[in-house]
This record gives C-alpha cells, sequence and structure tokens, in this order.
C-alpha cells in the first residue's frame, strides 16, 4: 500500500534538479554571482568607487607591472576592477531580478484580466501591447530614460515598461485556453466571481510560464541594463555596473588595456549565457506548450 | 481582399495613435515638459516663452492634437545642437545607418542560412552542435562587447583595421559582424527549425520516393520552401537592425540613426531623442502592414479567413 502512495505523489521541486539534462554549470554560476553581490562587502579588497591617481592603468597581477594588491588590475581613475567587478554583479543582480519581477507581474496581471475578461479590455490591452512591442526595446528605453534621468531605480521602472508586453502575449495566449476548461466553467457555474476565478484557478496555472518566461528575460533585462549605463543613460557613475566599466573601458582600449573591455564583458556574458540556459531548459521541462518559442 | 487590407490599415493607424499618445503622454506624466524643451541651463523667461510657444499652457487634448499636425506637416522640432529640422538630420543619416544594415543582413544571412541547413540535414552532427554554439553565444553576448573585443584585437594588437569612422569597406566590417551576430543566429535557429518540418512533409517524400538525388531534393525542393518565413523574418529584421544599432554606432562612431539618438542624449538634445524614437517607431509599423499585405497577396487563405 506503501509503494502506491509513493507512486502517485507528485514529484517534488528538487527532483527537477536531480532530472536529466540539468544546467548545473549555468546554476552554479548565476548561484555564485548571487553569492557575490550578497556578500559584495566583504569579498571585494577596495573600495568600488574610490580609487587612487597615482595606481591608474595598472595590468592584472600576472602581467609585468602588475601586483598582488590589485589583482585584475585597476581603472583610469586608479580604482580596483576586481573590487568594480564584485559590486557590479550586485548591480546587475537587483536590477535585473527586479525589473524582470516587475515586468512579470504587470505583464501576468494585465494578460490574465485581458485573456479572462475578453471584449474591450481585451481590445484596449492587446492593441496597447501591439504597439509597445512593435517599438524597438532598446530605443524606447533610451527615449524613456533621456526623459526621467538616470537612476537604478528608474532603469527598474524603464525595464519593467518596455518589457511587460512580452509576458501579457504569452499569458493570455494561455489564458484564452484555460477559459475552455471544465474547472474553469464548473467555478463560473458554482458562482465564484470573477476575480475569485482569476485568483484562484487562472493564475496558479500560468505561473510556470511566467517563471520560465521570467529566467528568459533575465538575460535580456542584463544585457539592455548594461547597454543603457553604456550610454550613459542607466546606472550612474561612479556606482560600479558593468555595463558603466565597459564604457569607460574604452578610455584605454586604445592604448591596449585590454582589462578593462575584456573583464567586464564576460561577467556580463557569463551570467546572460547562464540565464539563457538556465531558461531553456526550464521551458523544456515545466511547459510543453512554450517550447515552439 | 479590400476588407482585409482596410482592416490591417485601420489596425496600423490605430498603432501609430498609440505611439504618438504613449510619446506625448510620458514627456508630459515625467515632468515639466518645457525644461526638455530648452536648452540646459536657460532662463526662467526663456522656459516660460517656450510653455507659450508650444502651448504647453493649453488644455492635455488642444496640446495632443497640435502635436499630431505638426507630426503630419512633417514638424519634429528643430535640433539644439546642430540647428536644423530634426527630420533633415535624420534622413541625411539614414543612408549610412541602411548600409551598414544591409552589410550586416548579407553577413547574417550568408552565415545563418547555410548553417541552419546544414544542421538540419544532419541534426545531430559536429555542425549541428556548432551551430547551437554559435547561436547561443550570439543571442547571449551583448553586441557592443563583441564590437570593444573586434576593435580590441583587429584595430589595437593586429592594427588590421580602422577602428571607427566611415568612408572604405574596411570601416563595415566589423560594426557589421558585431550587430549581425545576433541576428545570424535568429536567421540560423528559424532556417534549421522550418528545414526540418519541411523535410518531413509528403511532397519531399515523394520527391525521394521518384529517386531524384539528395542534392535536389535539399536544394530545389526544399531550400525553396524553408526560405519562406526565413526572409519574411529578415525583412523585418532588416528594419530592427537600424533602430537597435545604437550601441554599435556609438563604439564604432558610425555616422548613422543610432549614433544620432547617442548624441541627442549626450547633448541633451531632446527632439532629436524623440524623433528617433517616433520614426523608429513608424518604420516598424510600415513594415508589419507591407508584410501582412503581401502575406495576403501571396497566400489567399488569410485574406479568406473571417
Amino acid at each position: 500500500m506503501a509503494m502506491h502512495t509513493d507512486a502517485v505523489e507528485l514529484p517534488s521541486r528538487f527532483a527537477l534538479a536531480r532530472s536529466e539534462g540539468f544546467p548545473l554549470v549555468p546554476t552554479f554560476i548565476l548561484v555564485g554571482i548571487a553569492f557575490v553581490a550578497v556578500f559584495a562587502n566583504a569579498l571585494a579588497p577596495h573600495d568600488p568607487e574610490i580609487g587612487a591617481l597615482a595606481a591608474r592603468f595598472r595590468p592584472p597581477a600576472w602581467q609585468a607591472g602588475g601586483s598582488m594588491e590589485f589583482l585584475l588590475g585597476t581603472d583610469h581613475l586608479g580604482r580596483d576592477v576586481l573590487s568594480r567587478l564584485i559590486f557590479g554583479a550586485r548591480v546587475s543582480m537587483v536590477v535585473g531580478f527586479t525589473a524582470v519581477i516587475f515586468a512579470g507581474v504587470v505583464g501576468t496581471v494585465l494578460g490574465i484580466v485581458s485573456g479572462f475578461l475578453g471584449g474591450w479590455v481585451d481590445q484596449v490591452i492587446m492593441r496597447i501591447t501591439d504597439t509597445w512591442l512593435a517599438l524597438p526595446a532598446l530605443t524606447f528605453a533610451i527615449f524613456l530614460a533621456a526623459i526621467v534621468g538616470p537612476s537604478e531605480m528608474n532603469i527598474v521602472i524603464i525595464l519593467g515598461l518596455v518589457y511587460w508586453t512580452r509576458y501579457a502575449r504569452v499569458i493570455r495566449g494561455e489564458v484564452l485556453s484555460l477559459k475552455e476548461r471544465e474547472f474553469v466553467k464548473l467555478a463560473i457555474v458554482a458562482g465564484c466571481s470573477k476575480r475569485t476565478i482569476m485568483r484562484r484557478h487562472i493564475l496558479p496555472n500560468v505561473i510556470n510560464s511566467a517563471i520560465v518566461l521570467g529566467t528568459l528575460m533575465l538575460g535580456v533585462v542584463i544585457v539592455t541594463e548594461a547597454a543603457l549605463s553604456f550610454l550613459g543613460v542607466g546606472v550612474p557613475p561612479p556606482k560600479p555596473a558593468w555595463g558603466l566599466m565597459l564604457a569607460d573601458g574604452k578610455k584605454g582600449m586604445m592604448v591596449g588595456y585590454w582589462w578593462l573591455t575584456v573583464l567586464p564583458g564576460v561577467c556580463i556574458m557569463l551570467m546572460v549565457l547562464s540565464a539563457n540556459l538556465l531558461g531553456d531548459w526550464l521551458r523544456v521541462k515545466l511547459d510543453p506548450q512554450l517550447r515552439q518559442l | 481582399m479590400i476588407r482585409y487590407i482596410a482592416q490591417r490599415l485601420s489596425y496600423s493607424l490605430l498603432s501609430l495613435v498609440l505611439l504618438s499618445l504613449t510619446i506625448f503622454f510620458f514627456v508630459r506624466v515625467t515632468g515639466d515638459p518645457a525644461l526638455l524643451l530648452v536648452e540646459p541651463g536657460a532662463s526662467q523667461a526663456d522656459i516660460d516663452a517656450m510653455r507659450q510657444r508650444f502651448g504647453l499652457d493649453q488644455p492635455l487634448w488642444v496640446q495632443y492634437w497640435s502635436f499630431v499636425v505638426s507630426l503630419l506637416q512633417g514638424d519634429l522640432g528643430q535640433s539644439f545642437y546642430y540647428r536644423t529640422p530634426v527630420l533633415e538630420l535624420y534622413f541625411s543619416r539614414l543612408p549610412n545607418s541602411l548600409l551598414l544594415a544591409l552589410v550586416a543582413m548579407a553577413f547574417s544571412l550568408l552565415i545563418g542560412i547555410p548553417s541552419g541547413i546544414l544542421a538540419a540535414v544532419r541534426v545531430g552532427c559536429f555542425w549541428d552542435k556548432a551551430g547551437k554554439v554559435f547561436s547561443l553565444l550570439g543571442l547571449s553576448l551583448p553586441s557592443f562587447w563583441v564590437g570593444l573585443v573586434l576593435i580590441l584585437f583587429f584595430s589595437v594588437y593586429l592594427q588590421w583595421l580602422p577602428s571607427s569612422g566611415s568612408g572604405t569597406f574596411l570601416h563595415l566590417l566589423m560594426p557589421a559582424f558585431a550587430l549581425g551576430w545576433y541576428f545570424a543566429a535568429a536567421h540560423m535557429r528559424l532556417t534549421r527549425s522550418s528545414m526540418l518540418e519541411v523535410l518531413g512533409s509528403e511532397y519531399i517524400k515523394l520527391a525521394r520516393l521518384k529517386g531524384l538525388p539528395e542534392a535536389l531534393v535539399i536544394g530545389k525542393h526544399a531550400f525553396k520552401n524553408a526560405l519562406i518565413p526565413v526572409l519574411t523574418l529578415a525583412g523585418i529584421n532588416l528594419v530592427i537592425m537600424i533602430n537597435v544599432a545604437v550601441v554599435v554606432e556609438t563604439v564604432f562612431a558610425w555616422p548613422g540613426i543610432g549614433r544620432l539618438l547617442y548624441e541627442g542624449i549626450t547633448f541633451r538634445d531632446f527632439p532629436v531623442v524623440q524623433a528617433v524614437v517616433l520614426l523608429g517607431g513608424i518604420m516598424i509599423v510600415a513594415v508589419n502592414l507591407l508584410i501582412d499585405i503581401l502575406y495576403a497577396l501571396i497566400d489567399p487563405r488569410i485574406r479568406l479567413e473571417r
């Protein structure tokens, strides 16, 4: 009898991690970056925002002229590159996750409302979604950033405003098919209010898709944040953001100070690549409907 | 057919109205638009004059109406920095952007289509796996970083290619690669999946049963049909390329629209920023409409639907 109950028991969420093809390395990298972001204060050997001009453009420790004091060299203001990369992880993580969650909440709510209520509400929301999807995301983000001015908070809001449309589209499509299912019809017959049905019956069924989309969006959002910072409308200096470091790195690039250009980019790449690989895997695992995406 | 086109046209017009409303709305909700329209550091008298000149003291709907009217007349304001009408500036930069986008597109198709076909014909082979890595990197690497690394390698160390500017074909190579990689990856993925779909179809089976040589089956029967969605995507992507080239054009100091947008940000030249966003949106809405209509012309099933 005990064996029988074991068989019908649903696999726990952790079982996912033990299943086939789990992207171990990407997950490890993302967890590692999160760890570095949380403990940045303890890990960074120097202050990321204050440097000594006497120690500017020092190469990494293994190159001629480098020292163990600045393991990955220093930038044009003599700030320690390693410390800036460590604190940059915090900026990317905070901006990336909050923007993805913000966009996800707005997009999911609007997608559910639009798909479930239908009629003119659906028309209005979908027309706005289509129009906003037509605007090139980066240009739209630059436009918004140029109006409100740069700050971390503003970047999160801007990225949320630009990217909620992706969620709304997908979630609405799912809600349309959920609406025809028996359990939703039963809930209507049983006299549940529309709000209750949306919250209790629709939302739990689309949350998996929202999580998958969110993981896939993480990479997009981080690249956009880096691009905005690189262009000078993102995270304001002297805050250590990876995109900003790349912009600063241009100052020493033509004379061959490669570490200022290569290292922040490698960090962005590792994070985005990991998020994309994890997202791809989750998409296939959690949500067979999204495989076509 | 006419009803279908009329419907698409009205959707596009609605999109344009929403687009102008979005831009109008955000400028006014987030602060005093007069501050954006005067040059930085202008006196209070100048700000008041600007407010009066653009009717910013009028009710909102009157303001929106005059915004749309001047838009329809092609008046997008004056650039503070260049002191010329924004529209003139935009069109003087557009050919450069188009050139860069065309070369990047050619590159992305030259790489994307053959490698996509190869990956579909031999699923799981070395080229399929190499293609997967290539496309994953293309979709994950920020284009501006690719550009910076290219400069570092080819201009600073090897000194083979010019690091920035325009003029010769050599100037085009690196920005086109940096811009095109992402799109090469997208085109490759679509070619592969489209090709796989076609290869599984009945008429390909028939062609094989007839005993046609494999090269003919793939090259003539499958390739032509698999190409349609890829070319559609390429058409949309060309317009998108023009509009997302900001960072790449900034890295390489390429004098296109993206660079204009960057200058607009750095010099706080708001009319320029507004115009680039607005015209970019209009361009994309127009291309989507064009594709919808072309599809209907080619495929009767679409225009007869409903």
